[in-house]
């Protein structure tokens, strides 16, 4: 087994404490009674209380649940599509376009993103709300979950489809039964990274929303604008452990699923 | 056939959303604001035939660009996001790089968790991880208080509402898109290179130098260009933590159009953001294709 030099604990250390003391503060501080964030009066979960009364934000979180898990279901069976189009396809004409277009949202500016998608919902007339919050979180969603769910395409075995297909099935029944459980995993984190990146976003949302659809990011922005408040620091504690718990959680999961794989293909040898 | 929908469902989505909205913010860089603020005089006009193609060209001008070019504020806000992308991507580059190698040569058995707490702060909300730095930074913040406790200064520091401020913001955020990419190029390296420099006599350093770090070339490269491309439009971080004098171009495009509600010269702004940054996203796809290529 291979030991850490000093020289390396040391830059892990100081790295991971740079990467979580801002996060550890926050949730620390939304148990403080003080309304002065910096100054700690006290535990106390008043905060929480606060938060729970606050209907403006408990609308804007149903919304912003609403429009992750839709847009993040279409971005998935689009961007899964697009991931198989682009490795299995072969040529076709525009693939160049194609993958162009596929991969540049995720280095693009969301300023340009966000201006350009409300230029055309305002172009065609369509009504700024819910809708166009979703059609502009699939827009930039498939494209994470398209390289997602394409590296692990890249990756697998593919005359075990060719198999199938030799043995009679149709491409959708060798789709289905075959390439899909072994690419399940794969898009399944792109789903969950679509959703997360759905519930996060703030950018492309305050361009895409109306006045009736204010999304939970829009809502904390207007308020941290004015400076550091209790009550969001509150809210920020709850979304951190949500995500730490969920992450986790499927980190072990399929951790476990790997593991029990590994034996049956051992068991199958 | 099948192959045919399937390739035209995605595809046809992309056109849509993503092509279409930029031919129309590049139409509208061209208009006069009076036609480009609704009600809409329609971008192009087919119906008429021959003569709405011509009056759509007769249409086209670019005072906007010309607007642009004479006002200082716009050169000044191109430059300093320029400016702050490059100091701050470079920063994050030293900071990511030891976590990177440490990474890289922890035992086995802590690696998938060490993966894990690089990926868990990606996973946790952008907004909340600059807000966070705003309590910390603050004058009678926490950095403040510490510093004073121990002695190093005497009257607080003025880092909220700075530059410096932006910078801290920048590389704490985008620190996991420069780490793992570095630490995928190390994770791959073959140790046996590094033992086989160090029998032909270089010192551990030595070996660092010639062979660790231009093997990890291809991972620094995709990290900077994470870092440098969003960042050149940040507008949160200069928003949340940035003062007055921090310029960028995100926060003036943001600015034009809700505030100034100008859409015409807020196109005008994308366009040109978008074409400085057309040459790093073709640079960072060419380096992904390498990449993927190298590994299959």
């Amino acid at each position: 087994m291979r030991r850490l030099s000093w020289f390396n604990a040391t830059s892990l250390t100081l790295g991971f404490a740079f990467l979580y003391l801002p996060m550890v503060i926050l949730v620390v501080y939304s148990f403080n009674e003080s309304r002065l964030v910096t100054v700690w009066a006290g535990f106390s979960t008043k905060w929480y209380g606060e938060l729970l009364r606050n209907e403006a934000f408990l609308d804007a979180a149903w919304v912003t649940l609403r429009v992750a898990v839709v847009s993040s279901t279409l971005a998935t069976i689009l961007g899964t599509a697009a991931a198989y189009v682009l490795i299995r396809a072969g040529r076709f004409p525009g693939r160049t376009l194609f993958s162009g277009m596929m991969y540049a949202p995720l280095v693009m500016p969301d300023v340009i993103l966000g201006l350009s998608l409300l230029l055309l919902f305002i172009a065609i007339g369509l009504d700024r709300g819910m809708v166009t919050i979703i059609l502009a979180h699939t827009t930039f969603c498939m494209a994470y979950v398209a390289v997602v769910v394409s590296s692990r395409l890249a990756t697998f075995d593919q005359s075990l489809e060719e198999a199938a297909l030799d043995l009679g099935c149709s491409p959708w029944d060798a789709f289905r039964s075959v390439t899909l459980p072994i690419i399940a995993p794969a898009v399944v984190s792109g789903w969950l990274l679509g959703f997360t990146l759905s519930l996060d976003d703030l950018v492309i949302a305050s361009f895409a929303s109306g006045p009736s659809s204010t999304t939970l990011p829009i809502k904390i922005f207007s308020a941290v604008r004015l400076g550091v408040s209790p009550e969001i620091n509150a809210l920020s504690s709850i979304l951190i452990g949500m995500v730490t718990i969920g992450v986790i959680t499927f980190s072990i999961s399929s951790k476990r699923s790997i593991t029990r794989r590994q034996r049956e293909e051992n068991q199958a040898n | 056939m099948r192959r045919a929908a399937l390739i035209l469902l995605p595809y046809s989505w992309l056109f849509a959303f993503f092509l279409i909205p930029f031919l129309i913010v590049l139409k509208i860089s061209v208009s006069d604001p009076a036609l480009a603020i609704p009600p809409y005089t329609p971008l192009l006009d087919l119906s008429e035939g021959w003569a709405g193609v011509k009056a759509f060209f007769a249409g086209l001008d670019f005072d906007n660009f010309k607007f642009l070019a004479s006002d200082n504020l716009y050169w000044k806000a191109y430059l300093s996001s320029l400016q702050i992308a490059v100091t701050s991507t470079f920063l994050a580059l030293c900071v990511a790089y030891p976590i990177a190698y440490g990474m890289a040569r922890a035992p086995d058995e802590w690696r998938p968790t060490l993966m894990m707490l690089v990926i868990l702060p990606f996973w946790s909300s952008f907004l909340i991880r600059v807000y966070s730095w705003k309590a910390i930074l603050a004058q009678e913040g926490l950095l403040n208080q510490f510093l004073l406790w121990i002695g190093v200064i005497d009257t607080p520091l003025t880092i909220l509402n700075t530059t410096t401020a932006v910078y801290i913001g920048i590389v704490y955020t985008y620190l996991p898109f420069m780490i793992l990419p570095i630490y995928a190029a190390l994770d791959r390296l073959d140790t046996s290179l590094l033992e086989a420099a160090e029998d032909l006599g270089c010192t551990r350093l030595q070996a660092f130098w010639l062979v660790t770090f231009p093997l990890s070339r291809g991972g620094i490269i995709a990290g900077c260009f994470l870092v440098f491309i969003p960042v050149m439009g940040e507008f949160v971080i200069p928003e949340l933590l940035g003062g007055s004098g921090t310029l960028m171009i995100g926060k003036v495009l943001w600015e034009e159009f809700f505030s100034n509600r100008d859409w015409p010269v807020a196109s005008a702004v994308a366009v040109i953001l978008l074409l400085l940054l057309i040459v790093p996203i073709i640079l960072y796809l060419r380096n992904e294709q390498k990449q993927r290529e190298a590994g299959a």
